[in-house]
């Protein structure tokens, strides 16, 4: 589904990513996690065509991404990243119909399948209420829910997620996740989640790729790679691991210094 | 779609209302009686008898040619400064606080001064292709300065415009002076006018508002995504590198065309934009064409209070009647919607 070999990718005269190599199959459910600056939003933008392939190489469902169109890359991938600003006043409804555009030709006007796509997206997000608001008037969490929708209306197949929920409760974060396991399990939808917050992580990801300096540190089914051993060496932070009763996954501690 | 529908309809009805009754503004008196034969002689020819040839020439081609021409520049300029704000994300950018006006007045002033202003090509006069030339290179100067730290951020953008803006009239006014002959025509480009301008003006300028217009309506969705930011509406599907040049191009002509005809008319760009978004709210399909209809109407008005407010007779430069009108305004919107325009 998503194949990296030896990716290389930055900005400028700064690289990032330094010979990155996983796989991510279909219907996988995988985090990325690693501190500050390990190159966990550059990965995203590389495999979402936003920055050039600078070496080695990087597949979207056996095609390389730098010779996919635009369009073909937004049918098979949709993103959702932390910030998401707007600059103008778009009602909340009209933004989760943008998903729709690589779906469509210039100047066809939504249909009725489009229309079917973006009212599912909205209730799956609990974001039907905000339609009619302005998205430049609606909290910072309420504005992550109707990017969330919009990428759901995308319809792909792939789903990336960078820092996706940072801006949410804890109510909506659980809420959110919930909803993407659930399509993970009964759609086959493939997510792959940038996060920070390691504990969201072990909950809902089944596989992990640890970041560091720009280099995959450790990557693996959850349950291995979640160790103490991982987590001091990626964060150099002492972590106690440990299994929450009754539901066969673990959450982290971190230990200040 | 039906309100901008409305709208549209409703702005086309007050242009044409506004294009008669200001035709029968002069010195020179015309009745609204003799200007509605006219109007319609083209349709039944016998309405036209009985008229003086002067009357005549004065109604259609002084004047409609006048009116047209302000409508047309005013579409262009308001068209414009909608697509510059919304391919930059910078709610104060305009053909002229980025510079783009003063480039293509720049562009335009140095064929004049070396004699060009005259010259055609296939047909086409070469004054707008200087003032187009003048435009592109503006822009690309002040994007270039926008961008030295790395990122296009906004407000760095309209400082890089004023920048710009400023050192180009200043070489506007030092051209001006090494040629006394044509002074009155270079001021004309600082200040814009509509003064003596015909129908071959109006014949000018309008196929690049046809040819840029239809450009920046076939990519209008695209306007809508890039607001998300460059970043996300590629990761929509959308080919920003390749959709922004073709809109910075096309808006870039339009602005080049219409300073080459009229000169420098301010605020126009800026402030239709946002009037018009706070009444259909920001869809590029629906804001766009209406934003045009205001703006011609808006010059429309301008041009006419331009030529008719002095009391000898004389005319002051629509730009003038512009920025006097449009500054205040922009003052309102700044103060009391917020939350319409963010820096």
């Amino acid at each position: 589904m998503i194949r990296t070999a030896g990716l290389c990718a930055g900005y400028g005269d700064h690289p990032v990513l330094e010979k990155v190599s996983l796989q991510v199959r279909k219907g996988d459910f995988v985090g990325i996690l690693g501190p500050n600056g390990s190159g966990k939003t550059t990965l995203v933008r590389a495999l979402s065509g936003v920055i050039p392939v600078r070496g080695g190489r990087a597949e979207i469902q056996g095609d390389s991404v730098s010779v996919l169109k635009p369009k073909e890359l937004a049918r098979r991938v949709a993103v959702v990243s932390q910030d998401g600003e707007v600059r103008f006043p778009f009602p909340c409804i009209e933004v989760v119909r943008m998903g729709r555009y690589p779906h469509q030709r210039s100047w066809q006007m939504e249909n009725a399948e489009d229309e079917e796509v973006v009212q599912a997206a909205m209730q799956a997000t609990d974001t039907s209420e905000l339609a009619q608001r302005a998205i430049t008037d609606v909290s910072g969490g309420e504005r992550q829910r109707v990017m969330m929708a919009r990428a759901l209306a995308q319809s792909t197949p792939i789903l990336l997620l960078d820092e996706a929920t940072s801006a949410m409760d804890v109510h909506r974060k659980l809420q959110v996740f919930t909803l993407l396991e659930r399509k993970n399990l009964e759609e086959g939808l493939t997510v792959v989640a940038v996060l920070h917050d390691v504990n969201l992580a072990a909950f809902f990801c089944r596989r992990l790729v640890f970041l560091k300096e720009g280099e995959v540190a450790c990557q693996g089914a959850t349950d291995e790679v979640l160790t103490p051993e991982t987590l001091q060496s990626v964060y150099r932070t002492e972590a106690i691991v440990q299994e929450i009763p009754g539901t066969g996954r673990v959450q982290v501690a971190f230990l200040p210094a | 779609m039906e309100k901008g529908l409305a709208y549209g309809a409703a702005l086309v009805i007050l242009i044409l209302g506004a294009a008669f009754l200001t035709s029968g503004i002069g010195p020179f008196h015309i009745s609204y009686e003799t200007l509605a034969r006219l109007w319609l002689s083209p349709f039944e020819s016998s309405l036209a008898r009985g008229i003086d040839d002067s009357v005549r020439y004065i109604a259609l081609h002084v004047r409609l040619a006048r009116v047209l021409l302000a409508v047309i520049v005013g579409a262009g300029l308001a068209l414009a400064g909608g697509v510059y704000q919304g391919v930059l994300l910078n709610p104060l950018a305009d053909p002229f606080t980025l510079g783009v006006s003063t480039g293509a007045a720049f562009g335009a002033s140095i064929a004049i001064l070396l004699g060009w202003g005259g010259l055609t090509w296939m047909g086409f006069s070469l004054l707008p292709g200087a003032a187009f030339a003048g435009a592109l290179g503006a822009l690309y100067g002040v994007y270039l300065l926008g961008r030295m730290d790395g990122r296009l951020q906004s407000t760095t953008l309209v400082l890089a415009g004023i920048i710009v803006s400023t050192f180009l009239s200043a070489w506007i006014s030092l051209l001006k002076s090494l040629n006394e002959e044509s002074v009155s025509t270079i001021v004309f480009w600082i200040m814009g006018s509509f003064s003596g301008r015909t129908w071959s003006h109006a014949g000018l300028v309008l196929p690049y508002l046809i040819i840029g217009g239809g450009v920046i309506l076939f990519h209008a969705r695209e306007l809508d995504l890039l607001s998300l930011g460059d970043i996300q509406a590629q990761q929509m599907g959308v080919d920003v590198g390749r959709v922004r040049f073709r809109l910075l191009l096309a808006a870039s002509l339009i602005t080049g065309a219409a300073v080459a005809v009229s000169g420098v008319i301010g605020f126009v760009g800026l402030v239709v934009p946002h009037l018009v978004r706070l009444s259909v709210g920001p869809m590029h399909r629906r804001l766009l064409p209406l934003v045009m209809l205001t703006g011609g109407l808006l010059v429309l008005v301008a041009d006419t209070l331009a030529r008719s407010i002095l009391p000898q007779g004389e005319e002051l430069p629509v730009g003038v009647v512009t920025a006097i009108l449009g500054g205040p305004f922009f003052c309102f919107l700044l103060l009391h919607r917020k939350s319409h325009i963010r820096l």
